[in-house]
């Protein structure tokens, strides 16, 4: 069975019943992202050209990762990718929606239903039980209130730590953090998963059980995006995007 | 940025996005991400033409002529809403509840710091609670002073002058002063009263002079007009008192006050008994109790002041009492003087009950004035100590900001959440400081043995005052937090 039609069964996004703007979009024909001649450029003298003529495609259910050395533009994508900065030029289509100049409002809701995020140092409220973390994520992204808690748990079953329900973060060890993390991050069914050196702050041992995790949720139908400098962690993935000075190419 | 995007001609990798007969391309999903709830009530975009080129008036949010009419209602429509890209269940958004848990979290989550944050505002609004409480209190003790009987009661006296010998007269009540001063608006019953030498005279009930009795002290004896027992509030327990008949003719009648009357051992005037006073007897017919003036008169053998001017030579009249209707006392002290000596109302002293409330207002006026003032200071203090805490906090919480907003969080979000938490930390100040003020209320009433009187609505009103003091220190702050940038914010670890 697949963990990720627990999920699916009522996906936040939108409803067939709330417009044409849905779901309905056959999957195989649209992108889940696309960058189309994106160019992000910081102000500055001489200024920065972070992303250059960009152009991305990754199909639905892809597990995709983007190595890059730092400075290379790596996280200027991950911030573009993850609706948490605006392109300079060209536009970034998630899921077909232009999301460049759209308000933000609309992107905060965008974020919320169809991105999950993976950071490198895991982002966790250390006051609030590992439950509450997870819970969190559905807050912001129109999970019906009687199907979060539901959600949260099988989320956290999902990657292992339904023993943990009540522990504060701050008492799990740093893979535990991370796999609270990922659950917080697919929690509310997200179309796609962005991980920021998700191994980074992790031991090999712990690194090996969040990419397994990775891979099940790979298997499951989730479309990853994962941002590393580290060769091993790419070379996980199904397709490997090099990026240096703004510019990506594929890696065969 | 439209424009640019306008146009750049349509990018190669771009998808038909023509299914499901929408006809809308990447230009016109522009319109469509951003105008979802107008289009899921008109259906497929109809502002979008067939050759799927965005009209600029639709880019630009700008109605066009000729455009159908509710095109650009539902455009203003969004404007207003805080619309978003479809989803399902927009209404388990982030609601009221989620905001208001999320918020008790971010409070309680440091309870030191919560205690030295209301600090402030629980002392402003104690003691903003106690200043108003004392005040009604002490005002409530001053309008005790200011009891029915001072504020109905005249006294009418001749004016005095200190000469050498000491203090004597200057002016003279005139024997028909009931008379004058009942003409008078206002007054409800009037009486003069004045002391009646009676030399070396005894006097007894029986007319045995028993040589082997020791010397008492006889009862004093008083002259009064009709009128006075009603002008002093006086109650006849037996019989009556006399009228201006006795008055006229000088009968030769007497009333007793209860305790002469005790002292002359006469408790019952229907059979007639009489007293002597000096070689006259004297029938008595009435005793009386109660008054709320002149209390000698209990003491006192009470004569008609005709009987007293015709048997003892009385000579002036010491007092006139008079019952006034309240508020009466102002017009009187001025129509008093010239009724009863128009030649000369300056040898006539009005004793007039003071306009109460005036002195009452003026009281609590000052009171409260200073209080307030103090009370203003602390909740300023209060209130910038709120701001303070929260600012810290905000900064403080940016990596939990920024991983709010990138787990989709909007600003007003993050913004209200915020002044949410300041105004519970406010309203909590707010309900402690009252209750704390209504405790010192209490405790400074039961030590001065004051009966503690404290509006309900006071209190209530500055419980609520601290909410309104967190909602305007929270509001920078939230501002604060709601314009934090998820990239900055989480570029900042934790």
């Amino acid at each position: 069975m697949s963990a990720l039609d627990v999920f699916d069964q009522s996906a936040p996004g939108p409803s067939p019943a709330a417009g044409p703007v849905t779901e309905q979009i056959p999957a195989a024909s649209v992108p889940v992202i696309e960058l189309a001649e994106l160019t992000r450029t910081f102000p500055g003298t001489p200024p920065v050209h972070a992303l250059r003529d960009v152009d991305l495609r990754v199909e639905r259910g892809e597990y995709v990762s983007i190595v890059g050395p730092s400075g290379s533009g790596k996280s200027t994508l991950l911030h573009i990718l993850g609706l948490l900065d605006r392109p300079t030029s060209g536009d970034y289509y998630l899921d077909g929606v232009a999301t460049g100049t759209a308000p933000e409002q609309d992107r905060s809701a965008l974020r919320g239903g169809r991105i999950g995020f993976v950071f490198q140092s895991f982002h966790l409220l250390p006051h609030r039980t590992v439950m509450d973390n997870v819970l969190l994520a559905t807050l912001y992204s129109g999970v019906p209130r009687t199907e979060r808690k539901d959600r949260a748990l099988a989320a956290l079953n999902r990657v292992g730590l339904s023993h943990r329900l009540d522990f504060m973060p701050t008492v799990l060890s740093g893979g535990e953090r991370q796999r609270v993390a990922v659950a917080r991050a697919v929690v509310a069914s997200p179309h796609v998963l962005l991980a920021d050196e998700p191994t980074g702050n992790l031991d090999s041992a712990n690194s090996a059980g969040v990419l397994d995790l990775f891979d099940e949720l790979h298997a499951d139908g989730l479309t990853l995006v994962v941002i590393t400098h580290d060769d091993a962690v790419s070379a996980r993935a199904q397709r490997r995007i090099q990026i240096s000075d703004g510019i990506l190419t594929e890696v065969a | 940025m439209r424009g640019i995007r306008r146009s750049r001609p349509e990018p190669a990798p771009a998808p038909a996005r023509d299914d499901a007969g929408q006809g809308w391309s990447p230009q016109g999903s522009v319109a469509v991400a951003t105008d979802p709830e107008a289009e899921a009530v008109t259906g497929p975009v109809d502002a979008v033409h067939d050759d799927g080129q965005v009209p600029a008036e639709v880019a630009s949010g700008r109605p066009r002529r000729g455009l159908r009419l509710r095109r650009p209602r539902l455009s203003l429509r969004r404007r207003k809403t805080p619309s978003i890209v479809p989803r399902g269940s927009v209404r388990d958004r982030f609601g009221i509840r989620d905001l208001v848990a999320e918020a008790a979290h971010g409070v309680g989550a440091r309870p030191g710091r919560l205690v030295l944050t209301i600090i402030g505002t629980v002392l402003g609004v104690g003691s903003l609670v106690v200043t108003v409480g004392l005040a009604q209190t002490a005002a409530g003790q001053i309008a005790r002073q200011f009891d029915a009987v001072a504020a109905t009661q005249v006294v009418v006296e001749p004016a005095t002058s200190r000469t050498s010998q000491g203090e004597r007269a200057t002016g003279r009540i005139p024997w028909d002063v009931e008379d004058r001063l009942n003409r008078i608006a206002g007054v409800e019953a009037a009486g003069a009263v004045a002391p009646v030498s009676i030399g070396e005279a005894t006097i007894t009930a029986v007319p045995v002079n028993d040589p082997s009795a020791p010397d008492v002290t006889p009862p004093k004896v008083l002259a009064t007009s009709p009128g006075m027992l009603e002008a002093v509030g006086g109650r006849v327990v037996t019989g009556r008192y006399f009228d201006s008949g006795h008055d006229q003719r000088a009968d030769r009648i007497v009333v007793l006050g209860a305790r002469a009357a005790t002292r002359l051992g006469v408790n019952r005037v229907d059979r007639q008994p009489s007293i002597f006073i000096g070689e006259h007897s004297y029938t008595v017919i009435g005793i009386i109790d109660d008054v709320n003036r002149r209390s000698d008169m209990l003491d006192s053998v009470i004569l008609p002041i005709g009987t007293a001017r015709a048997d003892f030579d009385l000579s002036s009249i010491e007092q006139a009492h008079a019952k006034i209707a309240v508020g009466a006392g102002p017009v009187l002290a001025d129509q008093a003087p010239l009724a009863l000596e128009p030649n000369n109302p300056d040898t006539i002293e009005v004793q007039v009950p003071p306009a109460a409330s005036g002195v009452r207002q003026n009281v609590q006026a000052d009171i409260n004035a200073i209080f307030l003032a103090l009370g203003g200071v602390a909740l300023l203090v209060g209130g910038l100590g709120i701001a303070n805490i929260t600012l810290l906090s905000v900064r403080e919480r940016v990596g939990e900001i920024g991983l709010r907003r990138a787990l989709g969080a909007s600003k007003r979000n993050i913004g209200a959440q915020f002044l949410v938490e300041s105004v519970v930390i406010g309203l909590l100040g707010g309900l402690i400081g009252s209750a704390l003020g209504v405790f010192a209320v209490v405790a400074v009433s039961l030590a001065k043995e004051w009966t503690p009187i404290l509006d309900t609505w006071i209190v209530i009103g500055a419980a609520l005052l601290g909410g309104v003091i967190g909602l305007g220190a929270g509001t920078y702050p939230a501002l604060k937090a709601a314009g934090i940038e998820p990239i900055t914010a989480l570029r900042g670890g934790t």
